[in-house]
This record gives C-alpha cells, structure tokens and sequence, in this order.
C-alpha cells in the first residue's frame, strides 16, 4: 500500500484518513465480518460514559430524506466493562483506536477520564455534543466557556491526548473550537448530530420520547462542511470532520475545507464497506492527480 | 448483489419476492434489502418466508418509500441482499402451534416447512389471522395438520394450546402480547419481535428491546425472544 493516505493528526500517525465514527460502529467487533479493521485509518468507539447506561426507551431510529434521526441516548456497558471486555479486543488491532467519552456532570467526566488512564489508547474524543441526553451531554458543549472548563480539567487529567467533538447546535463552533484549543485539546472533532424534530401525523404524537433528536446523514452534509470550513478557519490544531460523508469525493470536499481525517459515521449502515471503498477511491485519486500525499490539497479552499 | 427472479403482488400492497441465493438460512431469520442509493438512506429488514437452494424468498408489504421501490423490481432486476441475520427461531421436537397476524405470516411459512420436515411425525397447528384480505394460507394448508384462519376478527379468540405444543407467533405487538398472556406458563412461547433497524448487525443500538435480563438487540440477540424475556409485567 502506498503511503499517500498516510497523515498526521497532532502527534498520532493515521495510516489512511478515514475514521469509522463513534455511535456507527460498537467497538468494532460487527464489523469485522466484513473487513480487516486494519485497512481503516482508525476507529472511534460506542460513546462511554463512567455508569452503564440503558440509553433512551421507545423509538430510537427515524429516516428522513437522505438522513437519519437517532436518539439512542448513549446506551452503553460502561468503562469498566469496556475495559475488561472490548479493550482486549480492541487493542490489538492494528488501527487507532480513539476512546469516545460522555458524562452526566464534571464528576463524571473526569472519573471516566481517570480510569481510562489505564489503557493504552492513541486519542480520547471528548464528547460534549451528544443532543440526546437529559443531563451533561450537549449542555457542555454549546458555550464556548464551559467547552473550554470541561476541556481543560479533561486535559489536565488525562495521560491521553484530547479531540473534542463539536455539536453544531450551540454558539457560534469556530469560537468553541478556539475556546477548546486554548484549553489544550490536541484536536477538533465535528459536527455531532443536528438537533431536529419529528412528529408522526398519524398517531398526533412526537416520535421519540425525548421530543427532539439528531439528525446526521448526507442531509447534513453542506452544514457540516460549511462548520468545518469555519473551524479549520479558527484553530491550528487538526479537524476531524464528519457529518453526511459518504463517498471518497465527499472525503476530498471536507479535506480541501482543511479537515485533516474524516469520519464515517451513518453511512456504515448504509453500506458496511463504505470506510474501505472511500480508502480505495482517495488513493485511485491520489495517483491520478500524482500527489505524494492528501495533504497536499488539504485546506486549498 | 442478488438478481430478482419473481416479484409478484399477491393483493394490494403485499408482495412477494424470489431472489438467486445459496447459503444457510434459519426461520425466522432477516435480510436487509435495499435497491437504491442515499434515499431513502437504509436498508430495510425483511424476514425469510421461504428458502430451498438457489432461491431465497421474501414475502412483504408496501408501507413506505422503501418497499415501494422493492415493490416496482422486476425479474432480472437487482437487489442488494446481507444476511441472513438475527438469531430465528428454535428448532424444536414438540408439537408445534404457530400464530401469525398480517404480514406477521412472512417468517412462519418456512418455520412450518422446516418443522414438517425434521418432525414429520410431528403436529403443527397453525392459526392466520387477518384484517381484510388473506394471502399465503395455500402453502400453509399443504404442509400443515390444522390450519384456523380468521378474517376481520381477532385471531387470538380462537387459539386454544394443546399441552405440550410449543407456541411461535409473530404478529402485531399486540397480537404477540395476548398469545404470551394467554398460553398456559407450562407451554412454551417465542415471539419474533420487531423494531426500527439501522445497521441490522447489532452496532447502531437503535433496534433495542428491554427485556428481563436488560436491554437487547432486536437484530441480533433477537428477532426471536422467549416470551418472559419481552413480555415479563
């Protein structure tokens, strides 16, 4: 395999720039019947948080045109059981592994962070953006203060390097992004789900329990590429974009906007090889368009 | 990739559909199909209503976008099947007594066909319940010893357990929940559960159903469930 696709992100060298996203792919183990994990550039697990939990109850998927609404609500078997049942796994495979991490408040947070300090994982993506729980989740992440608080405690305590990942439902994201990097994040990741609503006519009721919930898909695609422009505009530190990526084509389009890697998150149940092919297609182009390395178109626009 | 070998409207918004495929199939298992691109964005999960080598066949119902577009393929048309998935339903040795309601039917016609073959000494009542119009009660007349079909009513009014048949049902959850309530505790029963899927292959979490022993995944650790996991207040 060439080393076009190689690419550093911070201090972390990426085989390839493509990234399964967290909340798509468990802890990778389902999708093993239909790669090597290896090919990936990297893989980002189920969001954790410090307690189990049980996630949302009722309708938890909703399709709109070219987009999915989810409300899942974090489900999750915890870090300790992560820890003694998936990082085993997890480990040896030959990819990086980034460590998705939730929290109800500051206490939770930082608990989970600590004991993660006990694994060896190459990056923790923070996750301040999750729309879909009552408590913590999103509430950090939409001012650019409270971004920037949790991240630096974060920071201090982990032994991991910190991305943290952006909701686009807040404040204004290139200056939560900026408010993020001061406080030592080694990395932005972005956009979570856009917040919707759907109401089934039918029954004269919400969908989901929790009235609101977020959308990602190629729907979302043009936001989420307009925000990363923004953030990429903002920081020095790398972008990981993601938000409707379907294709390697859309791969180019967020790189050109100064992504560093991309992550594939819904499109994974769209079709299970989707990372693969878009690894295959980026590497076609590379030599197409004989460049040595992505990076060379990366941030053109 | 598999080619489309029949696609027939058996009545309005009901379909049934043969594809080429070679594999191992259980009842009560699924395939996710989907003929389109990005919209609508996922597959859809639809249950196997037969199988024999080299043809795998899908009976389903128009109720939206994408099975309208599985609905409008014709033969030698392509369609994109990964399965078969979940766990189906148990293979059993006691006299069988099967409950379907609607397109609930799909997956019991080759759980019967099954069961007839490892157990042909084996009884298997089988009881159809439908709203307005039936389809598929031929096939189930020829393999099985009893066949009490309802029309407009309520399926479950009828339903009298012998001792010592296992119930299977898959239906409406409705449906489901008054076969579970009403079949004696020394009888067994397994439901075949439904729900909104994504991945189909247990990763998205949006299939989830709580059960006693905690939440599950209706697309792997189900569709089929003994009945005091699901249905346990």
């Amino acid at each position: 395999m060439s080393k076009c696709l190689e690419t550093m992100f911070n201090e972390i060298l990426f085989k390839n720039p493509v990234i399964s996203a967290s909340g798509t792919f468990g802890f990778g183990r389902e999708y093993e019947a239909f790669y090597d994990l290896e090919k990936l550039g990297g893989l980002c697990t189920k969001g954790l948080t410090l307690e189990p939990k049980a996630g949302n109850k009722g309708i938890r998927l909703w399709e709109t045109p070219a987009g999915l609404m989810n409300s899942i609500g974090l489900e999750n078997p915890g870090i300790d059981a992560f820890i003694k049942n998936e990082w085993p796994h997890l480990k040896d495979v030959n990819t990086v592994t980034i460590i998705n991490v939730g929290g109800k408040d500051e206490e939770s947070y930082l608990k989970a962070i600590e004991k993660l300090n006990a694994v060896d994982a190459q990056l923790i993506e923070l996750n301040i953006s999750c729309p879909n729980v009552k408590a913590g989740g999103m509430a950090y992440g939409i001012k650019a203060t409270t971004a920037g608080d949790i991240t630096k405690k974060v920071v201090e305590l982990s032994k991991h390097p910190v991305m943290v990942k952006l909701s686009p439902n807040g404040d204004a994201i290139s200056e939560i992004a900026l408010a993020c990097e001061i406080a030592g994040a080694k990395g932005i990741s972005l956009i979570n789900t856009l917040q919707g609503m759907a109401i089934d006519y039918k029954k004269k009721s919400a969908v989901f329990n929790n009235l609101y919930a977020g959308l990602s898909g190629p729907a979302v695609k043009p936001i989420a590429l307009r925000m990363t422009h923004q953030v990429c505009q903002a920081v020095t530190i790398p972008v990981m974009a993601m938000g409707g990526i379907s294709t390697w084509e859309d791969a180019l389009e967020f790189i050109m906007a100064g992504a560093t890697c991309i992550q594939m998150g819904t499109m994974n149940f769209n079709n299970p090889m989707a990372p693969v092919e878009m690894i295959e297609g980026l590497e076609i182009y590379c030599q197409k368009e004989g460049l040595s390395n992505i990076s060379e178109i990366r941030g053109i626009i | 990739m598999a080619i489309i070998q029949s696609n027939d409207c058996l009545i309005p918004l009901i379909y049934k559909m043969s594809v080429d495929f070679t594999g191992a199939v259980l009842p009560g298992q699924f395939f996710m199909l989907r003929a389109w691109d990005k919209d609508p964005l996922l597959s859809r999960p639809i249950s196997v209503h037969d199988y024999e080598t080299g043809q795998l066949t899908f009976l389903y119902q128009v109720v939206g976008k994408g099975t309208e577009i599985l609905s409008r393929l014709k033969p030698g048309d392509n369609v994109e099947i990964q399965g078969p998935y979940g766990n189906g339903f148990p293979e059993v040795s006691e006299d069988l007594c099967v409950v379907g309601g609607g397109i609930g039917v799909a997956p019991l016609h080759y759980l019967v066909k099954k069961y007839k073959e490892k157990n042909p000494q084996g009884t298997c009542r089988v009881y159809l319940g439908f709203r307005e119009n039936s389809y598929g009660v031929e096939a189930f007349e020829s393999m099985a010893d009893e066949v009490i079909l309802d029309i407009g009513g309520i399926i479950t009014n009828r339903l009298k357990v012998n001792p010592g048949e296992v119930v299977m049902t898959c239906g409406p959850e409705m449906l489901m929940a008054a076969v579970a309530n009403m079949v004696p505790p020394e009888n067994k029963v397994y439901v075949s559960m439904e729900a909104h899927m994504a991945c189909g292959i247990g990763a998205c979490l949006g299939c989830t159903c709580e059960t006693k022993s905690g939440n599950k995944k209706v697309c792997k650790d189900g569709p089929v469930f003994l009945r005091e996991e699901v249905f346990y207040e």
